[in-house]
């Protein structure tokens, strides 16, 4: 090999490992030059926030990819635990505890059946999630009732107002601050915590990681592969309940589109979270780092009064830029 | 000691192996050769528990194991490295957990990783075998000889007695094949054996002690490596000579039609000169591995040439793709029918026309008719058996198959055929049948290019013969001044002046 030819793969190696990482900076520098308060303590909480819940359902989606699998159903899990919780309290005013638990169950078994057709009846991860995501929509909708639920929302049929609130402690999860710090933050670190030990440091984590590589070798090598499968999805459903728990609590109503718009931005911020420091697999700091870049571009632009209606081009630039690495690097 | 005794294996209309006995002594280099099709692999295979269903007995140390799958296997100490090494790792994760990995998918107790055990473990297995490979780096960056050695740490790792190595040589370079070698040795002497099994008989003589044959499912014999030379190794692996029955067709052979020279492409072809002329059949023979299918897809223009040109009548032409390669005048049959020859799931008139469907449209729109009528012409011509041209290729026998992917080439004018391993896996009648097809290719004054690992096939069909080794040219022969014997040894490296 000549010298030449040497130092271009080490400069693409370097842009591989580093790439994402400089062009956050980048980012920030930019943004930071030409915007005052970019920098600011309340600016910074603030892109933090807004990238909580994106965070978070990526992280979900993160879960599914690393069984190389895909979960699409995670936003509409998301927004049916949003309206299963509204529900609870303002129309059955069963309290706080199962408004939370209940959703988050409901989170869990939606991934099992993922994972059942996945497994069982063999149909491709993306085409599965994708009817679960049509199906969990309508179901949502259905239980809803057509609409959004929210403190004292008129029932149909003159039936007065609704009777329960949204309650002080299940509000705190979307509005409250801990040491100035917003709760969904916080909730969004801590996942990502979780989920960074539970994929480097346990066992079972590795065991996602080799099923996801090579899942005939996994299974040569006598790991149960259909049980890892159906636990990663579980989880990916569990992250995907709690995220729309602190997104209804953070809107203050149950609404199962609210979750929407959150998939493809938490799918992109996942891929893009594979090249980071050159891990080349679906990782949690990866992830957070991708969902951080979204949303410190989004919320510069917005500074900077880029029309909103253009903003996807951007989203849609970092994307193909972030996904070339990955992808380049994986053909050689 | 490792003993396989009365070994059978029988697969639906086929005896692979038939009452082989074959044993291996404590720490011994143990060479496994035969001809493609001997029943090697399928041999191995038994050993390292792939099948659940043979019969005869394993005995290791005058004990009889029972080895009826992978896990079983391991636990009695046989460990296989296949040559495609990616089937058995995980290329994204690091060295360290590849090495490691059935430690901790088996025998982990803590849910929570021991880095710290994994890694150390891991580097001193690397460096027992004096490796220079980073612990922590992920298995997807490494070449394929250092994902070999990790396979082989993994191996030593498990304490594994016997390791077999399946053509472990045919993707590696010179240097990286001493480097394995010297491991092989070092292995040895620590008391491990190795099943080596090679198509490279110069390679077995430099570092096996005793070699044993197979062929057509019979094992003919060990021998102590001192005791023999690459000619008698090559004799017992042949037997006595089988009858040719080739349709001899004569035919005027002209001048020279099609010509490669210095040609280097970057799918590891070096510098290969040939030529082919009009009406003659041109054999590459060469084993498994030898670069045949990699020379056939440089010339179409399925992989980047890096030197050399290539001549059609007399003029350059460039193939920067296979379009430009079949405008340019080349037909190629490819070795994988099913999944490079035909369409499966299409008819076959869909097949048949599908090279140059705008024969067959009025205005850019498809002719049903014409299709039609071409297609009966060829299935007329080309001998398939079909009840009609709307039938599925999936349903038809593999010798049809492979006449429709022939079939696809006759309905234009081309003027060089090449023809990657065409009789593989189809029965003796279509043999005869697409062997009388390219005979009456050149017959119209085409050249064909006949690529192939059956010798017999090579002597029977061609008018001339390039031996293939390790992405060369190394012989030119003519066939009929030729034998199995000398196609082997050459194309088995002998003669090579690189060893």
């Amino acid at each position: 090999m000549s010298t030449e030819e040497k130092n271009s793969i080490d400069l693409f190696n370097l842009l591989y490992k580093y790439g994402t990482i400089f062009v956050i900076l980048a980012t920030i520098l930019f943004f930071s030059i030409f915007l005052d308060n970019f920098m600011k303590f309340s600016n910074v909480i603030n892109i933090f926030r807004s990238v909580s819940i994106v965070g978070l359902i990526s992280l979900a989606i993160t879960m599914s990819l690393t069984v190389d699998g895909l979960d699409l159903s995670a936003a509409a899990i998301a927004g049916f635990a949003a309206v299963i919780a509204a529900k609870f309290m303002v129309i059955w005013e069963l309290g706080t505890v199962p408004a939370i638990i209940v959703p988050i169950l409901v989170g869990v078994i939606v991934g099992g059946v993922n994972a059942f057709f996945i497994i069982k009846m063999n149909i491709s991860d993306l085409l599965a999630t994708l009817s679960m995501m049509f199906l969990l929509t309508g179901i949502s909708v259905t239980f809803q009732s057509g609409t959004a639920i929210y403190n004292y929302m008129p029932l149909p049929n003159n039936q007065g107002m609704a009777p329960g609130v949204l309650t002080d402690a299940y509000l705190f999860l979307g509005k409250g601050t801990i040491f100035r710090i917003p709760v969904p933050v916080i909730i969004m670190l801590i996942v990502a915590l979780f989920v960074f030990v539970f994929l480097n440091h346990t066992k079972y984590g590795r065991f996602f990681y080799m099923i996801g590589s090579n899942q005939e070798a996994a299974k040569l090598s006598g790991i149960p592969v259909k049980k890892y499968k159906t636990m990663a999805y579980m989880m990916s459903g569990f992250i995907a309940a709690v995220a729309g728990l602190v997104l209804g609590a953070r809107m203050g109503s149950g609404e199962v589109s609210a979750g929407d718009p959150y998939l493809m931005d938490s799918v992109a911020a996942a891929f893009i979270g594979f090249s980071v420091f050159g891990i080349g697999r679906p990782n949690a700091l990866g992830t957070i780092l991708g969902a951080l870049l979204m949303g410190t571009l989004l919320n510069g632009l917005v500074m900077m009064n880029f029309p909103y209606y253009s903003q996807d081009i951007v989203k849609g630039i970092v994307l193909i830029l972030a996904l070339s690495l990955t992808y380049y690097k994986k053909k050689n | 000691m490792l003993e396989m005794k009365n070994i059978t294996k029988e697969f639906p209309g086929v005896k692979a192996l038939d009452s082989v006995n074959f044993n291996v002594g404590d720490s011994e280099i143990h060479a496994l050769v035969g001809a493609n099709g001997a029943g090697k692999s399928t041999l191995m295979k038994v050993l390292a528990g792939v099948y659940n269903t043979f019969d005869g007995e394993i005995l290791i140390d005058g004990r009889k194991v029972d080895i009826l799958n992978p896990k079983q296997a391991k636990k009695e100490g046989i460990v296989i490295v296949y040559q495609e090494v990616d089937t058995a790792l995980i290329p994204s994760l690091s060295v360290a957990e590849n090495i490691m990995m059935d430690y901790m998918i088996n025998d982990q107790q803590n849910t929570f990783m021991d880095w710290k055990y994994i890694k150390k473990r891991a580097k001193e297995e690397v460096e027992a075998l004096d490796l220079d490979i980073n612990v922590n780096k992920n298995v997807g960056e490494l070449s394929l000889s250092e994902k070999q050695m990790v396979l082989i740490g993994r191996a030593v790792f498990l304490k594994a007695k016997y390791l077999i190595l399946d053509e472990p040589t045919a993707p590696l370079s010179l240097e990286e094949s001493r480097k394995l070698f010297e491991i092989v040795n070092k292995l040895r002497e620590q008391g491990m054996s190795i099943i080596f099994i090679s198509h490279r008989l110069d390679e077995v003589f430099k570092i096996c002690e005793k070699v044993s044959v197979l062929r057509n499912g019979e094992f003919i014999g060990s021998y102590d490596i001192k005791e023999m030379t690459i000619d008698k190794v090559v004799e017992k692996m042949l037997g006595r000579k089988l009858e040719n029955t080739f349709p001899k067709i004569d035919c005027e052979i002209n001048g020279t039609i099609f010509e490669a020279s210095d040609l280097s492409g970057k799918n590891g072809i070096e510098s290969v000169n040939f030529k082919v002329r009009a009406g003659e059949i041109v054999g590459l023979a060469g084993l498994v591995g030898a670069g045949k299918t990699e020379l056939s897809k440089l010339l179409f223009g399925e992989s980047k040439v890096t030197a050399g040109k290539i001549k059609l009548h007399d003029q350059e032409i460039h193939n920067h793709n296979t379009y430009q390669a079949v405008t340019n005048g080349l037909a190629l049959v490819p070795e994988e029918r099913h999944t490079e020859g035909v369409l499966v799931n299409e008819s076959i008139e869909t097949n048949l026309t599908l090279v140059n469907l705008d024969h067959y449209c009025r205005n850019s729109f498809m002719s049903r008719r014409k299709i039609k009528e071409a297609s009966q012409k060829v299935i007329d011509n080309v001998g398939i058996k079909t009840p009609s041209e709307k039938q599925l290729v999936n349903n038809l026998s593999g010798g049809n198959q492979q006449k429709v992917s022939i079939g696809k080439w006759l309905l234009a004018d081309y003027e060089v055929y090449i023809f990657d391993e065409p009789t593989k896996g189809i029965d003796v009648g279509s043999k005869a049948e697409i062997y009388k097809l390219i005979g009456e290719i050149v017959s119209n004054g085409k050249g064909v290019i006949y690529a192939s690992s059956e010798f017999e096939e090579i002597l029977g069909l061609t008018d001339r013969v390039y031996v293939m080794y390790n992405g060369k040219i190394v012989k030119e022969l003519k066939t009929s001044e030729t034998d199995e014997e000398e196609l082997l040894f050459y194309s088995t490296g002998g003669g090579s002046s690189e060893h």
